[in-house]
């Protein structure tokens, strides 16, 4: 088996540098990895590399002019910029809860856009006062 | 002067001051207040929109104005009384605090209170960079605030000082924004932010990290023009002709934090020179009886989530000392004082004045491989573990017995890291 990569894991804050190697035409986890959940991240890291994706939304009308959101599972990592794109051309009304959908199926990846804040309409401001 | 009582105020609505005002009321406490001078509550966690909080606490990842609203959510639930926009001006010793809002002046008169100011960013002026003063430097945090919170891109062309994790995730959100980076420069051989966020926020985008390299001037006449970055030897001294300038319009600075305890010292709570928090004692208690303190203006922390963790003790212990303020006499001439000795940058608590489970929390004051901690009381070892691998970045916490004897017929005990 011969070393072909080394990869950081960044599924946990511990960071293991994983070796990863060429087992006639497989790919094999060599050693590095502290947990089991190392495997399966060098494995996607090679064929389908993802990352969760947090941005924000342009909002109309709230106490804030934006709203932070995320996506509801990591998004291919070559799909990122065309799912910003479209988070960056998307503008949204206040009031809104934190949770909710904006962006459905984005980029058509099957993953959602959702919110991670409640903006309330202005008015509404300083409400808890 | 609109005059009120309460069993605990909190000072700071951030994540400490609600973790521990919702411990306070979860522990008896009647009468809760949490003021703050921003108009929202959740601190800075508003702004830091990435995910990865939570994690230790909930066992999921969430961003952080969700972790946020959790705790708004619990407190408003639990009917704490929270008062935004509102400063607070100074207090006394006898626990009455003065603040100010909107409505008008207030004197609080309780029976216990909280310190949960947290930290500010370290400037350009703490770390002396030469050069003139033009728009479009500003700290990590800032840009932050003003990319997430206030939709403001703060520049086209960017560098960055210091590869601390907010350097790093502010790299990577202003790439998302359209923003050119030109790079992260970092002092020390080795980046000091996490390594996940050193391939997420960097090598995901090819942005390059300088290391042991330093700004070693600024130049520009109303907005920044360039800066020049120098390589830096082992004693951090910039090596000559290594000189490279990158043309720029922005410079953030991420270089590291500092407990704010401007209000606490004006009543004379002292502080710790290392930790640069409040002195305090395994109840978390200030040197001020009835004073508390908890999250980062007592110490800064890695995480929020170890934050909280403290910070619920904090709210519990002020809780306790609000309706048994008879019952609790310790003796402050007595009791232990808590050294932090060789391989240790510093130790919270400072001094213990109750026997039984002491919670330590501490930073060796260099990486180390495998080492030993110990916890020594004259020639007594009191704890001995085994460490593998520490690093000044990662908190070490760890839980030590204190039995009566050892508190009362000693002085001091001792903390240390040593490789053997």
């Amino acid at each position: 088996m011969i070393p072909e990569k080394e990869i950081t894991c960044i599924v946990c804050p511990i960071g293991c540098k994983i070796i990863i190697g060429k087992q006639g035409e497989r790919l094999v986890v060599l050693n590095g990895n502290k947990c089991k959940k190392g495997i399966e991240y060098a494995r996607n890291e090679v064929f389908d590399p993802r990352r969760m994706l947090t941005s924000s939304i342009r909002v109309k009308g709230g106490e804030w002019p934006l709203v932070s959101v995320k996506s509801t599972n990591p998004i291919p990592k070559d799909k990122i910029f065309t799912v910003l794109e479209e988070v960056q051309n998307t503008t949204i009304k206040a009031p809104v809860k934190s949770h909710q959908i904006i962006i459905k199926n984005v980029a058509n990846t099957g993953i959602d856009i959702i919110t991670t804040k409640t903006v309330h309409s202005l008015k509404k401001q300083g409400n808890f006062l | 002067m609109i005059e009120q009582d309460a069993d605990v105020v909190v000072v700071g609505g951030g994540p400490a001051g609600l973790a521990a005002a919702v411990s306070a009321k979860q522990h008896g406490a009647n009468r809760v207040i949490v003021l703050d001078r921003n108009q929202w509550l959740g601190g800075i966690l508003p702004q830091c929109i990435h995910d990865g909080f939570g994690v230790e606490e909930f066992g999921i990842s969430m961003t952080g104005p969700e972790y946020a609203e959790r705790y708004i959510e619990m407190a408003q639930s639990q009917r704490i009384l929270c008062f935004a926009e509102t400063m607070v001006l100074r207090f006394n010793k006898a626990l009455e605090i003065i603040a100010v809002n909107k409505k008008g002046m207030y004197k609080l008169k309780t029976k216990a209170m909280i310190l949960a100011t947290g930290c500010r960013e370290k400037t350009r002026w703490q770390s002396m960079i030469p050069g003139s003063r033009p728009s479009g430097i500003y700290t990590a945090g800032v840009a932050q605030g003003l990319i997430n919170l206030y939709n403001i891109m703060p520049g086209k062309k960017i560098v960055i000082l210091g590869s601390g994790d907010v350097g790093l995730i502010i790299a990577r959100r202003l790439k998302f924004e359209g923003a050119h980076v030109m790079g992260v420069v970092e002092l020390l051989p080795y980046a000091s932010g996490l390594p996940r966020n050193i391939v997420q926020c960097l090598d995901d985008f090819d942005i390059p990290l300088y290391l042991n390299h330093t700004v070693t001037s600024i130049a520009g006449k109303e907005r920044l023009e360039k800066v020049t970055i120098q390589q830096v030897d082992d004693t951090m001294a910039p090596i000559p002709a290594t000189e490279m300038q990158i043309a720029c319009d922005t410079l953030l600075l991420s270089l590291g934090l500092i407990p704010e305890n401007e209000l606490a010292k004006t009543t004379g709570v002292e502080i710790d020179d290392y930790t640069g928090g409040p002195i305090v004692d395994e109840r978390l208690e200030t040197t001020i009886p009835g004073v508390f303190a908890c999250g980062n203006c007592l110490q800064v922390y890695d995480t929020v989530d170890m934050l909280s963790f403290d910070a619920k003790k904090t709210g519990k212990h002020a809780a306790e000392h609000s309706f048994k303020k008879q019952s609790i006499k310790q003796d402050r001439k007595k009791g232990l004082t808590v050294h932090a000795g060789d391989g240790v940058r510093y130790v919270v608590p400072q001094r213990i004045f109750t026997c039984g489970t002491v919670h330590f929390t501490l930073r060796a004051d260099t990486p180390r491989g495998i080492s030993i901690l110990r916890l020594t009381v004259g020639k007594k070892e009191l704890l001995k573990k085994k460490l593998l691998g520490v690093n000044p970045v990662s908190m070490i916490r760890i839980d030590a017995h204190i039995p009566t004897e050892i508190l009362t017929n000693n002085k001091q005990v001792e903390v240390t890291i040593s490789d053997t």
